[in-house]
């Protein structure tokens, strides 16, 4: 298994909301899409991913509807809504300005200052 | 919107609860399955892959929780959850439940029966505006003192004051006997009353004797008898024989300014004579005549400084009246217990006292319980501690548990208590006398019970909780049930003799109580109270007066006589001893004496005014000289015959006191005639009183009771003594019953007493045995194994009855004997309520450690038998 980075806090909540964004998802379907996407480097806690998905739900980002998975199991999909999509925007945004900014205070040199 | 939604999503779970948690089982579990199914595709066996999923999952139980919470309506939704897990848990152990319901019912419902009667007598105010700043003298005062006291006091705002009549009110149709006040006009001003219809009588009314023939009806029996008809203002209706005027009626809700007793009417004070027979208006020296004054303080006066104002008034009456008017200090109360303030204020202290005996029993007892129960469950919460559930969530569950055991033990307390203080509410205790105990529940005994509920059980549902914060799982899973309780066991040993010495405390005094009062039903009053009626003729409100009334008692008498059967009739002005707790005392003097000053008695013995044929009526023994005759008339020489304690007193001798004299207060020289035999006069518990027995043709004429003596059937003596007095005049209203009925009046707060430490005496009892039972059975669970291999090793039965139970039963002992003694020192209190109660009693002593070793047997009877049935084999075979 290759290292495997910490998830940052707050960090799931995002990578699920972008994990969904590219069509609907059962909870075992969304760990692995994040696996996938993340080239196998962020894998998260499998029971972890329940309190997240059920808060993001609560609030209106997400909703469920019952459907049938592709090896012919019930399995409860997830897919954005409205306000989700344009949440997953907004920290998307966040996430590149403070990606940007912390990249640069990294790069920053002596001489720069 | 974010707001609507929450909204919704709590409601469909509060709605759908079950559903939703179902929904999220389901999905955890399909989760697994996927997985599970790509690990199998990966080359693993199925049971393999599942497994293998499982432990990637991670703790289900712990995820479960924190998406729950995750899911919202969280609060709600954990509480129902705690809820239903809890009813499930609780559910399996039927035996705590019940024990932990009927712990908490008994003191809940016995501390709310006793709240309620004392919010009703002691801390509800009276039903009038202001009650707080009323105040009332709680004694007996005469007429003429109470005008100078509420004319020269400077410290209120208003005194009143009022007498109980008892008279005949015809409305045309029919009379019926009725109670009433006979109240000073400022009365309804005092109070602060307004009429529902017609008008009060105020001051201005009274304009001398008979001036005004008023009356005012209570909305009760204006309710009962007249339909609440308004047109009954003006109507006139005759009070005895005279013609009186309703005028108005009282406000809804006010029945006098007793507590514990409503009158039919109100009238003014000074139309009495016609009502009484005589007139108390002049009379100074009868101070037993006005039953209660009471007023209103002014602005800024404190009830100190009116009692001072009182008092100082008082001593000026003493001073310028010194034959009439006795020394007295008045103090203030608040009004509505009048003279039974005092006694009812310590009955109902001692009362709260053991109800709050019983509410510390049963925490104890509680206490012990999940103390228990919190060791027995040792195991479970660890594993589900180990298995990844929060030390919060089953600290939560636990207290859940507690609040449901409390809730339920609080609400069958309550229900009982409510049933109990309704059913007191409607109870006469005396049918012949208007006495009432007004006990509605109100908001402020549920709150009381609830509170009391909640407050004991999460007390103790706290003690497993502390337990589980503390424990370390790893601990108490590789030690098993019985490793680490030694600390526990001490707590529940102190909780458990704790408990058994108040139950002991509360059969002891029950045992007392009981005890004195069949005493005092076997006891000797000094006349024989069985196989004797008492009929209260009532002359005074049938219109007879001066000589009349004194021809027509005796043929009234001679009447009695005539009845077949009857073996002696006689009669007592006013009442005969031990009836409705009245008696008035009079003042002798040596023959003497010059100065008839109050202080210069020589004894204050109990007055009656007697016929002949009284003495053999009442079966008194007339131990020397002779009995009243007929001649002892107005025209002969003044007699008396008195009681062996008068006698010593005055002559300090019995026997040679015949033939000598005394003087009554207003220095008349009476012979005596007789002595009879000591007995009870005003109350069972006083100590022996000097009585007086005068003839009385020989005194003015007063209410009248006659004794008749026969042994026939009551009830036909009943009819037989109506008939013959309605052949003497149909307009007699005759109240007859046994004299032993009466004495009623005068045992009642002894059999109250009696009953409600018998009620306490056996919840201490019940109490007592849930808690030795849920230890013995405890200890005996607890060493099922060493008990069996006790047996396996050819342990005799007494061996193991001694180590499964000999705990429980030093407990027992010791807090038997620890409540013994407390309860002996605590009897001395009683003694002042129930004749004769005396701890010092070989036969309660030995009832107590009877009980108690009963109690013990009985509790400790089924985990003896488990002790004894076990069978080795299996019981090792099991671990």
């Amino acid at each position: 298994m290759p290292d495997q980075a910490q998830l940052l806090p707050g960090t799931l909540d995002l990578l699920i909301l972008r994990a969904v964004s590219l069509g609907p998802l059962h909870g075992y379907g969304i760990l692995l899409r994040i696996a996938q996407i993340s080239g196998q480097a962020l894998l998260v806690e499998q029971g972890a991913l329940y309190p997240g998905l059920f808060r993001l739900v609560r609030q209106g980002l997400l909703k469920t509807r019952w459907g049938t998975s592709e090896n012919n199991r019930r399995a409860k999909f997830y897919e954005l809504t409205a306000t989700g999509r344009k949440r997953l925007r907004e920290e998307t945004d966040n996430w590149n300005r403070l990606a940007a900014a912390i990249g640069a205070a990294l790069a920053a040199q002596a001489e720069e200052i | 919107m974010k707001l609507l939604a929450w909204f919704r999503s709590v409601s469909s779970k509060f709605f759908h609860p079950a559903e939703s948690a179902e929904e999220l089982d389901e999905e955890l579990s399909e989760h697994i399955a996927l997985r599970a199914d790509d690990l199998e595709r990966s080359g693993l066996t199925r049971s393999e892959a599942e497994r293998q999923a499982r432990i990637e999952f991670g703790s289900a139980v712990k995820f479960r929780e924190q998406s729950h919470e995750a899911r919202g309506g969280n609060l709600l939704e954990t509480l129902l959850l705690d809820l239903r897990f809890s009813l499930r848990v609780l559910r399996k152990s039927p035996g705590f439940v019940v024990a932990a319901v009927v712990t908490l019912a008994l003191a809940v419902g016995a501390n709310a029966v006793v709240f309620g009667i004392v919010n009703a007598l002691l801390l509800r105010p009276l039903p009038v505006p202001n009650a707080q700043g009323l105040w009332a003298v709680e004694h007996f005062d005469s007429y003429p003192n109470y005008v100078d006291l509420r004319d020269r006091s400077r410290s209120f705002a208003g005194l009143a004051a009022w007498k109980m009549v008892f008279t005949a009110m015809d409305t045309g149709h029919d009379a019926e006997g009725v109670t009433g006040y006979a109240a000073s006009g400022n009365y309804f001003d005092v109070l602060g009353l307004q009429p529902t219809v017609g008008r009060f009588f105020h001051s201005s009314d009274e304009r001398g004797p008979n001036s005004a023939p008023d009356v005012v009806l209570t909305w009760a029996y204006w309710h009962s008898r007249f339909h609440e008809d308004p047109a009954v203002v003006g109507r006139t209706v005759r009070l005895g024989k005279e013609p009186f005027t309703i005028i108005g009626v009282a406000p809804k809700g006010f029945g006098g300014t007793l507590l514990f007793g409503s009158p039919q009417f109100f009238m003014p004070i000074v139309n009495q004579e016609q009502v009484d027979g005589q007139d108390l208006l002049h009379a100074r020296a009868n101070v037993q005549g006005i039953f209660e004054m009471l007023g209103r303080l002014k602005p800024g006066v404190t009830p100190a400084q009116g009692a001072a104002d009182l008092n100082g008034i008082a001593a000026s009456l003493e001073k310028t009246y010194p034959k009439e008017v006795p020394h007295r200090d008045y103090s203030l109360a608040h009004p509505g217990l009048y003279v039974f303030g005092g006694p009812a204020r310590a009955f109902l202290a001692g009362l709260m006292l053991l109800a709050a005996l019983i509410l510390l029993a049963a925490c104890a007892n509680l206490g012990s319980l999940f103390a228990a129960r919190a060791a027995d469950r040792s195991r479970e919460v660890a594993l589900r501690l180990a298995l990844g559930s929060s030390r919060k969530r089953i600290a939560r569950q636990l207290l859940t548990e507690a609040a449901l055991v409390s809730l339920a033990g609080g609400a069958v307390g309550l229900a009982t208590s409510v049933v109990l203080l309704r059913r007191l509410s409607v109870w006469q205790p005396f049918p012949s006398a208007p006495i009432q105990i007004p006990v509605t529940p109100d908001a402020s005994l549920y709150i009381v019970a609830l509170v009391l509920a909640l407050v004991s059980a999460l007390l103790f549902g706290l003690v497993p909780v502390r337990q589980v914060i503390r424990a370390n799982p790893w601990e108490v899973v590789k030690a098993g049930p019985s490793g680490r309780t030694g600390r526990r066991v001490s707590l529940r040993d102190v909780l458990l003799t704790l408990q058994i010495s108040i139950c002991a405390v509360l059969v002891t005094s029950s045992l007392v109580a009981v005890r004195g009062l069949v005493r005092t039903l076997h006891g000797h009053f000094g006349f024989e109270p069985r196989n004797a009626m008492i009929v209260d003729a009532n002359l005074a409100s049938s219109g007879y007066t001066g000589d009349r009334a004194l021809a027509m008692e005796r043929r009234m008498i001679e009447a009695m006589q005539a009845i077949p059967g009857v073996q002696a009739a006689g009669l007592a002005t006013s009442y005969p001893p031990l009836i409705y707790a009245a008696a008035a005392q009079t003042h002798v003097f040596r023959t003497d004496a010059r100065d008839f000053r109050t202080e210069n008695a020589a004894a204050a013995p109990y007055r009656y005014d007697i016929s002949p044929g009284y003495i053999r009526a009442a079966e008194t023994a007339l131990l020397a000289g002779r009995d009243l005759t007929w001649h002892d008339d107005a025209a002969a020489p003044r007699v008396a015959l008195v009681n062996q304690q008068l006698a010593r007193k005055l002559f300090g001798t019995e026997a040679g006191a015949v033939g000598r004299s005394l003087k009554l207060q207003d220095g008349t020289s009476v012979e005596i005639a007789g002595v009879v035999e000591d007995g009870k006069y005003f109350s069972m518990t006083e100590d022996q009183e000097a009585a007086m027995f005068l003839p009385y043709l020989q005194s003015p004429p007063r209410a009248t009771d006659l004794v008749v003596r026969s042994s026939r059937d009551p009830q036909q003596l009943v009819l037989a003594i109506r008939s013959r007095l309605r052949q003497l005049d149909a307009g007699l209203p005759a109240d007859v019953d046994t004299w032993n009925h009466y004495l009623g009046v005068a045992l009642f707060p002894a059999r109250v007493a009696t009953v409600a430490l018998g009620i306490m005496g056996l919840m201490g009892a019940m109490l007592s045995i849930t808690g030795i039972f849920g230890m013995a059975a405890w200890s005996v669970s607890r060493r099922l194994k060493e008990l069996g291999i006790r047996i396996a090793l050819g342990a005799q039965r007494r061996e193991v009855l001694q180590a499964a139970l000999g705990g429980a039963i030093r407990l027992l002992a010791l807090g038997s004997a620890a409540g013994l003694v407390l309860g002996v020192l605590a009897s001395r209190v009683l003694a002042s309520i129930v004749y004769g109660a005396t701890p010092r009693d070989p036969l309660v002593l030995a009832g107590v450690v009877v009980a108690m070793a009963l109690l013990g047997l009985a509790a400790t009877w089924i985990p003896a038998q488990r002790a004894l049935s076990l069978d080795p084999l299996v019981l090792l075979h099991e671990d």
